[in-house]
């Protein structure tokens, strides 16, 4: 019932949402449509993002939304869209997208290779895409996602306000498949001025502020003491809902179980082995192991591959 | 009431430790509530030995209404107000210091803690998301493979189990692990059940189970460990429906043999 669960639980049968599935019905090719986009290669993990459905915590339904919200909201900006748009999080392999009409996109997030047929492209610019053109975002130098808009957003209907794809629920779109075609919105206005850094270099070794509780005092002064004091490292074991660490086990001062209570994004949950975790977008919304601290910004944990080392430090009060 | 801080943005509020107020007898209860969840005493208590969990659970809820109405008045900034077992989390506090200033100096209405003959706990609220009158009425057909089990736990036959649960009245103490998953509290003390020890692989939707002090409905097909007791065709969840969750937080649930 609590920590991360079982894959299986990812991507439930009966997902609402699913626009691409309806657009698959048509004869392919047979109608041109500008506001349409064709997934060439859906790549190993490729969602639809926007800022999440925030709000029905008390539900059971998941925040979601996508990883690094700042990055999605440049790449917004960069394509004249509303912050709220939906994007779509490619995650370390990439993808390739066909437009039908010309249109504008924008790549934030990672240091990846982008093309719009044979030109090169630059992360963190707005990009110009002819009519049947075919965007190709490689897998990342360094970093693991990335976030794309295109001009007017993508349009798949959304879910109790949000069209983010949850991993855990299955709320949202489905994962994009190779063939998928995603209608897109029309476009808002002009491009806002670029006002941020359009890539974040990735560090070797993630160092994330940490403020302590809300169950501290289930942990041994030791316990404290080695999460602020050594490293951890991140394991393959991660994903859109939190990303497992291995280091130094946390030794309880409170035996016994902790009765559910309500997680935050960013929660430090450490289950029985004393391997701690820390909560990302689609983390579940109770949990029934203590939670040490909570990560005051995991947006660098985005970027995290494993193998990279997190150092945990107290936050200035 | 105990304010524990999560985060730059959250608070949580614990309602499982000592006030010092009428409810410390229900607090020694509610130091045991570990102890009771695996329970498997053959009597039943009268109102003096009501599970503990039930006791934290009124107090949740209470609280949960409170800052649900001080939410609605505009007294409260909270994006999220989630329930849990024993406590109520503030998620999207712009100023969690000063919430908790507030938090202090409100105090909720103790609910009524009796069953059917007591009514709603929430009238005279608005937008609670509960129902005002009457309990939703799910149709059980029970004939889950863990009724046996169950009745063994209980030392009582299988009728009187399907006996004892059409005869109580549920309430949502909370939702989790699923939308739309509901924990149902309200079995008298004593009747807790242990969790299957490895979880099936798949767990049917509609399915009725009980783990711990609660009863639940899986609103999905998915990994599960509950006793299940029976099966309802009522939908549970639907993104279309307002509210998407047909078991929100505070609803009052029987759970009527189809």
């Amino acid at each position: 019932m609590t920590g991360i669960p079982p894959a299986d639980r990812v991507g439930a049968a009966d997902t609402p949402g699913r626009s691409a599935e309806a657009a698959r019905g048509e004869e392919p090719g047979m109608v041109e449509e500008p506001g349409m986009v064709e997934v060439v290669r859906a790549g190993a993990l490729t969602t639809v993002q926007d800022l999440g459905r925030p709000g029905w915590a008390h539900l059971g339904v998941p925040r979601s939304g996508a990883l690094d919200p700042s990055a999605l909201r440049l790449a917004n900006r960069l394509v004249g869209n509303p912050e709220t748009a939906a994007g779509l999080e490619i995650t370390l392999t990439g993808c390739g997208l066909r437009f039908r009409g010309a249109t504008t996109v924008a790549v934030t997030g990672a240091d990846v290779p982008v093309r719009v047929n044979d030109r090169p492209g630059d992360v963190g610019r707005p990009l110009a895409v002819p009519a049947g053109a075919v965007l190709r975002v490689g897998p990342p130098r360094t970093g693991l996602r990335s976030w794309l808009a295109v001009a007017g957003g993508f349009a798949v209907e959304p879910v109790l306000g949000s069209r983010a794809t949850d991993t855990l629920s299955g709320l949202g779109p489905p994962l994009l498949r190779d063939g998928d075609r995603l209608p897109v919105g029309v476009p808002a206005g002009p491009p806002a001025p670029v006002d941020a850094t359009a890539t974040v270099p990735t560090p070797a070794e993630v160092r994330l502020a940490l403020r302590l509780g809300p169950r501290a005092d289930w942990f041994t002064p030791l316990a404290l003491e080695l999460l602020l004091g050594t490293a951890y490292t991140l394991t393959p074991l991660s994903n859109r809902i939190g990303v497992r660490l291995s280091g130094a086990p946390l030794p309880r001062a409170v035996v016994g179980e902790l009765p559910s209570e309500g997680l935050v994004l960013g929660a430090v949950q450490v289950p029985a082995d004393g391997q701690p975790l820390v909560f990302l977008a689609d983390h579940p919304t109770t949990g029934g192991y203590p939670v040490v601290g909570v990560v005051v910004d995991v947006t660098p944990l985005a970027q995290a591959r494993p193998g990279t080392t997190v150092r945990f430090h107290g936050s200035q009060r | 009431m105990r304010i524990r801080p999560a985060g730059a943005h959250a608070l949580l509020l614990d309602c499982s430790d000592a006030d010092a107020d009428a409810d410390a007898d229900a607090d020694a209860d509610a130091a045991t509530f570990d102890a009771n969840v695996d329970d498997t005493a053959d009597t039943e208590h009268g109102d003096a030995g009501r599970a503990a969990a039930t006791v934290v659970a009124d107090r949740v809820e209470a609280w949960r209404a409170e800052l649900w109405r001080r939410r609605e008045q505009g007294d409260l900034d909270a994006v999220e107000i989630v329930p849990a077992a024993s406590t109520v989390l503030l998620d999207g506090l712009s100023d969690p210091a000063h919430t908790a200033a507030l938090l202090n100096d409100w105090a909720p209405t103790p609910i009524s803690t009796g069953t059917a003959s007591t009514g709603t706990t929430n009238t005279g609220t608005t937008n609670t998301g509960t129902i005002s009158t009457g309990a939703v009425e799910v149709p059980v057909i029970y004939d889950g493979v863990d009724l046996a089990t169950v009745a063994g736990h209980w030392k009582v036959d299988v009728t009187a189990v399907v006996r004892r649960l059409t005869a109580t009245e549920f309430r949502v103490a909370f939702c989790g692990f699923a939308p739309g998953f509901a924990y149902l509290i309200g079995l008298a003390a004593g009747l807790g059940v242990p969790r299957l020890s490895t979880p099936r692989p798949r767990v049917p939707a509609g399915s009725v189970g009980l783990a711990g002090p609660y009863a639940g409905i899986y609103p999905t097909a998915s990994p599960g460990g509950w006793l299940l007791v029976g099966r309802t065709d009522l939908p549970l969840f639907d993104v279309h429906a307002d509210p998407p969750a047909r078991l929100a937080p505070g609803t009052r649930v029987r759970l009527v043999a189809a």
